[in-house]
């Protein structure tokens, strides 16, 4: 285990089109075990923001508690971050993005997190349509206290010590397809392939876009016999289309058979090329996209790829009719009555 | 009939009404009367936690001299209330009056010997007057404001006044209201004398003076102060102050060009995602407030002691109730004071404003967002039900229009690049406060994690002793820097010679200053100070350290701010002795002096 990372790198390190090289959104080492499916996906979202080529202090990072919400630490070093408390990073998220509309939002979470002592939280902000990136870091138990079965365990798994879950998992998935989720999609930490598109698909869209990503914990849930393990997942995991994201700066069109590609317009934009493996499936359409999940459930696999988008989706600030300037930046000017207006406000008090 | 001895400008009367009447509005309107007749006057709205049909009073106290506080005793009831009317006729003092509706004779056991019966047909003359039943209900509240205003003699021009007034938006609604009023007056003109030995005169005691509740001021004072985001769980009684937000944020802040909102209002899904999304907002750089009551504040613990730790400016008012628990959710207490100061687990402290008039609420809820931001830390202002929904008579609300949002210390980019090295919670000035940034400043500097978990000043996660000790030791400085930010004490009667002070705080303030008028009436000469604030200053020590013992006025059972003293100040608790009221009704000068006055004369 390294202790400390070296600030050097290497002088022709690529930059993006901002000036930016990938050592402008890394962050402290990690202090997770060895093999943590959590590290990769800190990877995937460094390698995605600077891709992206977003501004790195135009992003905020929050967190709740648990291993998972750790990893705001362990990327983008040029973003404020906020650890907050349990369960309750989406309150301090839709806090933090109603006073300012206009950076980007990314909230990472676990499944005890989420799924547990943060559901309220979790099913509210969904249908508050926060326009932010929820990734729930999805390893099925609870590691920083030595891997206790999680809500999203699914039944009959077996934990490192040979116990039974007895309990039926909750799927996130489903659970923020039926709440109206604008934005959902599942992938593992081992498919950095499939992650990295995604995680720029999630933040290209405006609104609530969920991300459950399976990522294994190494040493309390990676046994024989358990459903959250590197080997079941890469042995279970199916996909309905392989995924290539395409900023509208570039934007390029690829030759797809029909039938088998779907492009996808986002919000900013880009676009997203679907490589569909099966005809049934509408991702825009949330019925059908619900109908697949639960036809993989049924059969014992999981799903990944992208599940549903809604491209109309707008997001809480439309809704309430915020004002376009960030709420943080209104001044004396913008906020304060005139002093006529408190004389008015005395005079119908008398 | 019995003797009334003439009473003018100082008596109470009591409406015992059914809840969900309409009877509230003609109730205040009757207030108002007085009030615009230049007498001072109070209102306390006695009410029930049910939406139709329980009992619930209103009752107005008329005080030439000006005391604003709940009087024991009931001088005149109007009862409208068949549930509460043996408990009703029992509340008149003796030689007081007592007002019903005589569409129905009053049985026998309700009979005293010792007050006045005034009777009124108001069921028949509405059913004479009315056909729809909806319209029999409301106007009966009309014929007894007609009725009571000819006994008491208010002047009906006046009364038609605020009528008119009242109804400004509805002004149909204007003349049937009018009409109503003069069958109450006509049917006491033909059947009785008039007016009553206890009555009106008009005055010119109230000045500029405005009658308003403590949240609703409370809400404009966090317009005037820039506030931005309101997120909040609805929950008596402190609804109505995020009401009176929206309600004058709906009219003063909208962009006139594009009709948009230049502030967002929330209801949060519970109290704890309440003032999670305000410490988001706070921490991203906006001004951000939630408002909830006791049950509340044990939900919003572990993030208020969040905000303390990873210091982040936060409001939040407080309007009391009486616990523990669901408790009486809508009677008024001072019992959650200890549960603010030290709220959440671990070390904490908060600093608590403990308004006592609208006119304050206004002041202080527009400097709790300057406080906030500059100390870095919550700031939790203190009302109680008695404040927030009663009406007061108050200074009207003054503003300055060339003040400027203390924002505090936070490093715009320019700064940050003229400075060394960032560190966010690096003691520069020595006063405990330290420079934030807020997210989106600067490209590269300036950037950190928030967190709950202890870190060093560079807001690297850290289990080491000393930078935790360090951390928690710059946290206390900041506690003494806040002495230096809170309100002081106010003072009164300075110049006792017996040793003896009284302390209170909040809505205590006019039952205790009556009560200190009353013990001046026997030549029992106290000096007294009533407490603005949490951290406590080093007056309030000093005022404790000056007098053999101090009287300390509270509305709750356990004598908690007592124990805040005792604590805080480290005092002989000997010196200290308990005054204390916690029935759920504000406590009044009676109640104070029933405690005091064999104590000063046993000496304790």
């Amino acid at each position: 285990m390294s202790y400390i990372k070296p600030p050097f790198r290497h002088p022709d390190l690529p930059i993006n089109e901002l000036g930016y090289s990938k050592k402008d959104y890394e962050g402290a080492i990690s202090t997770l075990c060895a093999g943590c499916g959590h590290d990769s996906i800190s990877g995937a979202i460094v390698q995605a923001c600077y891709e992206m080529s977003v501004e790195p202090h135009r992003i905020a990072k929050l967190s709740g508690i648990g291993c998972s919400s750790k990893t705001p630490a362990y990327f983008l070093n040029n973003s404020h971050g906020f650890n907050s408390v349990h369960g309750r990073m989406p309150s301090v998220s839709t806090g933090a993005n109603l006073a300012n509309r206009d950076l980007l939002y990314i909230g990472v979470s676990g499944d005890g997190d989420s799924a547990s002592i943060g559901m309220g939280q979790f099913v509210h902000v969904i249908r508050r349509n926060l326009n932010m990136t929820y990734i729930v870091m999805n390893n099925g138990c609870y590691g920083l206290t030595k891997g206790q079965d999680s809500a999203t365990a699914d039944e009959g798994s077996l934990s490192k010590g040979g116990s039974t879950n007895l309990f039926q998992g909750i799927d996130l998935a489903s659970l923020a397809m039926e709440l109206g989720a604008s934005f959902v999609a599942r992938s593992f930490s081992g498919d950095k392939d499939q992650l990295i598109p995604l995680l720029k698909a999630a933040m290209s869209h405006k609104g609530f876009a969920f991300l459950d990503i399976i990522s294994p914990c190494v040493t309390f849930n990676n046994n024989l016999g358990s459903t959250k393990s590197y080997d079941y997942v890469r042995d279970h995991m199916e996909t309905l289309a392989t995924v290539d994201f395409v900023p509208y700066q570039n934007e390029i069109t690829l030759e797809y058979k029909e039938g088998q590609s779907k492009s996808v317009k986002l919000h900013d934009g880009s676009m997203l090329n679907l490589h569909k493996l099966n005809a049934e499936w509408d991702p825009t359409n949330r019925k059908s996209a619900l109908e697949q999940i639960n036809e993989f459930k049924d059969k014992g696999e999981i799903l990944t790829g992208l599940i549903y988008i809604d491209q109309q989706s707008t997001d809480l600030h439309s809704l309430i009719k915020t004002s376009n300037q960030p709420l943080n930046s209104l001044t004396e000017k913008d906020l304060m009555p005139s002093l006529a207006d408190l004389e008015l406000i005395n005079d119908d008090h008398r | 009939m019995s003797e009334t001895a003439i009473k003018i400008n100082d008596f109470v009367i009591r409406f015992a009404n059914v809840n969900g009447t309409g009877s509230a509005s003609a109730n205040t309107m009757f207030a108002l009367s007085i009030f615009r007749m230049g007498v001072p006057m109070t209102a306390k709205n006695v009410f029930p936690s049910n939406i139709q049909g329980l009992p619930t009073w209103y009752e107005v106290r008329v005080s030439e001299k000006g005391y604003l506080g709940r009087r024991d005793g009931v001088d005149i009831v109007a009862c409208l209330n068949p549930q509460s009317l043996a408990k009703d006729v029992a509340s008149v003092l003796p030689g007081g009056y007592f007002v019903y509706d005589s569409t129905k004779n009053l049985h026998k056991e309700f009979i005293r010997e010792d007050i006045n019966y005034i009777g009124i047909p108001m069921m028949e003359i509405c059913m004479r007057e009315y056909t729809d039943p909806r319209m029999r209900q409301l106007f009966k509240n009309m014929i007894y404001v007609g009725a009571l205003a000819t006994l008491l003699n208010i002047d009906l021009e006046v009364l038609k006044n605020v009528i008119s007034d009242e109804f400004k938006k509805k002004p149909k609604l204007i003349e049937p209201n009018i009409f109503a009023i003069n069958l109450g007056v006509s049917y006491i003109k033909a059947n009785y004398d008039y007016p009553l030995n206890i009555r009106l005169e008009k005055r010119n005691l109230v000045g500029n003076k405005i009658v308003i509740n403590g949240n609703t001021a409370c809400g404009i004072g966090a317009i005037y102060a820039g506030a931005t985001v309101a997120a909040w769980y609805p929950i008596t009684p402190s609804t109505s102050l995020v009401d009176a937000f929206d309600k004058y944020a709906s009219k003063l802040r909208i962009d006139p060009e594009t009709g948009l909102k230049k502030y967002a209002i929330v209801q949060a899904e519970d109290e704890l995602s309440a003032i999670g999304m305000v410490i988001g907002a706070n921490w991203n750089g906006a001004r951000a407030f939630t408002s909830t009551s006791g049950p509340g504040i044990s939900l919003m613990s572990e993030f208020l002691g969040l905000a303390y730790f990873a210091e982040i400016s936060t409001v939040l008012f407080n309007v009391q109730r009486t616990g523990p628990s669901t408790g009486m959710p809508t009677r008024t207490q001072q019992s959650d004071i200890l549960s603010c100061a030290y709220a959440s687990h671990g070390d904490t402290k908060h600093v608590l404003l403990f308004p006592s008039s609208p006119k304050e609420c206004f002041d202080m809820s527009a400097n709790a967002f300057d406080m906030a931001e500059r100390l870095q830390t919550p700031i939790i202002v203190m009302l109680d039900l008695d404040l927030g929904m009663n009406d007061h008579l108050s200074e009207p609300f003054e503003w300055n229009e060339n003040r400027l949002y203390d924002r505090g210390k936070v490093l715009n980019a320019e700064e940050l690049d003229a400075c060394a090295q960032f560190g966010r919670y690096l003691d520069v000035d020595n006063d405990g406060i330290s420079y934030r940034t807020i997210a989106g400043t600067h490209p590269t500097k300036g950037a950190f994690v928030t967190r709950g978990t202890s870190r060093d000043e560079y807001a690297k996660y850290t289990e080491q002793g000393d930078e935790y000790v360090k951390n928690m030791e710059k946290l206390t400085r900041k506690w003494e820097t806040a002495k230096k930010h809170v309100p002081d004490a106010e003072f009164y009667q300075e110049k006792s010679q017996n040793k003896i002070g009284m302390l209170f705080f909040g809505t205590t303030l006019y039952p205790a200053l009556e009560a200190l008028d009353m013990l001046k009436e026997q030549g029992i000469f106290i000096d007294a100070m009533r407490i603005k604030s949490f951290p406590f200053t080093n007056a309030i020590d000093n005022f404790i350290a000056e007098h053999e013992y101090v009287f300390v006025v509270e509305q709750n059972r356990d004598a908690q701010f007592r124990s805040l003293l005792v604590n805080e100040l480290e005092v002989n608790p000997k010196k200290l002795v308990k005054i204390l009221n916690y029935d759920g009704m504000p406590v009044t000068a009676d109640c104070i002096l029933k405690q005091v006055l064999p104590k000063i004369k046993n000496h304790i």
